[in-house]
């Protein structure tokens, strides 16, 4: 089958905040760039972002790139590799200002500068107090940056495919990117997007999981296509959760429920973390709640038909207060559990979050195999793995790797892309070829597995087997079933077999680049045996040459696990900043 | 009025899928139960939904704001009890 090319300098699938910047730099230098997106670019995930975007501007009281540099390093439970930490935090106000320029509605002191609000974990000094670090605006950051960045792209002529899906990546036999394959939606063409260089901007991939607040596009394409493409993927065990979203939907309940008098219990209707934490009981830490959540469930005091979650109870607070000081979570309760929180309790569960791990990068945006830059191939954001956020992500440096990786990412495309033949080389079709046989497959298969089977069967795998908190058993029992849910999803087939926005023949390519995400998760945590940042076990032991589980001896290292095999390798840690000195390992504590 | 064609109709439904999991989740509840009901009306009042930006649009399914359009008071009705 002959497969229609199209040529740009650039191509960049996912439109969210780091495509679109990484877009605008490109399409401002005079390239042609093309942009493919699943959705209408403002309606990309980078809109759920509330919190703001870090910056050490230092316009409310003293603060320095180097301080930030700490709270990320430390953040990361010492896993964020330093150079690009350092990066990203000198990088922060002048990719901050920028955007101001670009017209972010930023909320403003009085004298006009960016107002700055404190943050979990933004500290001065090397972790001394609280300073204010995160600009935003009002609660819709990442909206506004999104809204921004499409303006100023149409301005600039980026070209926007939108409702385009990429199925693969293009490389020749060299490993060289050349493009990716990409299907229209309202059409089902397929079609190859030929570039000089390509950037995988597709964001995470939280829909593995049972429970998560990731919206129903973070499918992990890119991930999934990379993995395909023989590329590993890197720290993929780390991922941020919540601990309490509505079961069996994932939709956040604020942690203030808990502070106004919230209880959990479990089937037995106890009190539990009684037992966990004497003291604080339900109001301990975030990983403390989590922890013992999962172990009730764990140990069968799960509630609900499946045993899987637990209640959070409120119906003993006047429902005065409850109408006044949490009208949002009773609206939340009502609509998503289809439960009056005033009579009866809300189901909860820890909820994922947002994805440490992903394509392996250096800081300039550059996909790096065994040190060495992959031609042509490019990541940023979520999907990218640089690696800043290391184990555990700091609060807002997320629209911050958006800004600086999507900016230095293209600055590496630009400089690539003028050293490179005006014209292209000639198209590799063996990948083409198998995206092609994929999708055939997909239309022909009889007698298979219904997507959403397999999709759900990925999900509560996931979820109990490799969650918030892990168990060594739960986990080897997880890597063999994860394995068994991959041959579901190669037997996927679909009813609908039409041409025109064909949303299950979507649904299940995009299930085929979950389950990618899915092994890579379980597999890499299942390896790796000490505790660090969210990647927390129950096997770790808390010793003095371990604190927290946490065992530098053996594992100050990043996993990248390849999808050839299963197989799993080990890079260090890059502990040697660009121009100060390295932030000296210490035990974590807040 | 224009009728609106079963591509038409393959096309809303792909562009309920939101950047916000709360929208997907409402919508979703929506497309399986509801929307095949819709009058011609409703269905391009709801197709003009569709073009609101994610946070506005959700702030009036939930009832945290008021739409100012007429034309689309009765749909958002629908949507919040969906």
């Amino acid at each position: 089958m002959t497969v229609p090319v199209r040529h740009f300098d650039a191509v960049i699938v996912g439109a969210g905040g780091a495509g679109m910047r990484a877009a605008l730099q490109l399409s401002e230098a005079g390239l042609k760039t093309a942009v493919l997106s699943k959705v209408f670019p403002t309606r990309s995930h980078t809109v759920a972002a509330q919190g703001g975007v870090s910056a050490s501007l230092g316009n409310s009281e003293p603060d320095h790139w180097h301080w930030h540099m700490y709270d990320t390093v430390k953040g990361s439970d010492w896993l964020g590799d330093q150079d690009a930490i350092e990066f990203m935090c000198r990088e922060a106000p002048k990719v901050v200002v920028e955007l101001e320029h670009f017209g972010m509605p930023f909320d403003r002191n009085e004298d006009g500068t960016i107002y700055q609000r404190p943050f979990g974990g933004h500290m001065s000094n090397f972790g001394e107090k609280p300073v204010r670090r995160a600009c935003a605006a009002a609660d819709r950051t990442g909206h506004a940056m999104l809204h921004a960045l499409y303006q100023r792209n149409v301005r600039a002529n980026t070209h926007f495919f939108v409702e385009w899906m990429a199925l693969d990546l293009v490389r020749d036999a060299d490993g060289n990117v050349q493009g990716v394959v990409a299907m229209e939606m309202e059409t089902s063409e397929i079609v190859v997007f030929q570039a000089k260089a390509t950037l995988f901007a597709t964001g995470g991939a939280g829909r593995i999981f049972a429970s998560s607040t990731n919206a129903f596009i973070n499918t992990g394409d890119g991930l999934g296509m990379a993995a395909r493409a023989g590329i590993p993927l890197e720290d993929m065990e780390f991922w941020q959760f919540h601990p309490t979203g509505v079961a069996g939907a994932g939709v956040l309940i604020t942690e203030g429920v808990r502070g106004e008098g919230g209880i959990l219990r479990n089937s037995a209707g106890e009190r539990f973390m009684e037992r966990y934490a004497p003291n604080a009981k339900d109001l301990a830490s975030r990983d403390v709640v989590s922890r013992a959540m999962v172990t009730e469930i764990n140990e069968g005091r799960g509630c609900g038909p499946n045993k899987d979650h637990v209640l959070l109870d409120i119906t003993h607070l006047d429902p005065e207060v409850i109408k006044s000081k949490l009208p949002g979570i009773r609206e939340i309760s009502i609509k998503f559990a289809g439960v009056d929180p005033i009579v009866a309790p809300i189901p909860v569960v820890p909820t994922c979050h947002y994805q440490m791990g992903g394509i392996p990068t250096n800081y300039r945006g550059e996909v790096v195999i065994d040190g060495k830059p992959v031609h042509g191939f490019y990541a940023a954001g979520e999907v990218a793995c640089a690696s800043v956020h290391g184990a555990n992500r700091l609060g807002t440096n997320s629209l911050l790797d958006l800004l600086v990786f999507g900016k230095s990412s293209a600055n590496s495309m630009i400089d690539f892309i003028k050293a490179q033949p005006a014209e292209l080389p000639e198209l590799a079709t063996t990948d083409v070829d198998r995206a092609v046989a994929r999708v055939a497959r997909l239309d022909n298969q009889t007698g298979g597995v219904e997507v959403n089977d397999a999709r759900n069967a990925m999900q509560r795998t996931m979820q109990n087997h490799c969650g918030v908190f892990r168990f060594k058993d739960m986990l080897a029992e997880g890597a063999a079933k994860i394995l068994e849910v991959e041959e579901m999803v190669k037997k996927t087939q679909i009813h609908d077999k039409s041409k025109v926005f064909n949303t299950a023949r979507i649904e299940a390519l995009e299930l085929e680049n979950l389950i990618e995400v899915a092994k890579a998760t379980m597999i890499s945590a299942n390896a790796r045996t000490e505790s660090r940042g969210a990647h927390v076990r129950d096997d770790a032991p808390d010793t003095a040459e371990t604190p927290n589980g946490r065992d530098d001896t053996n594992w100050l290292k990043h996993t990248l696990w390849h999808r050839d095999g299963n197989r799993l390798e080990y890079k260090p840690v890059n502990m040697t900043p660009l121009t100060v000195e390295t932030i000296a390992l210490k035990t974590r504590s807040y | 009025m224009t009728e609106i064609d079963p591509i038409e109709i393959k096309r809303i439904r792909w562009r309920s899928r939101r950047g916000l999991l709360e929208l997907d989740l409402v919508l979703e509840r929506f497309l399986a139960n509801g929307f095949n009901q819709l009058t011609q009306a409703e269905l391009l009042a709801y197709r003009r939904c569709l073009e609101l930006p994610d946070n506005d649009f959700l702030d009036y399914v939930n009832g945290k704001a008021e739409i100012e359009d007429p034309e689309l008071t009765h749909i958002i009705g629908i949507l919040r009890r969906a």
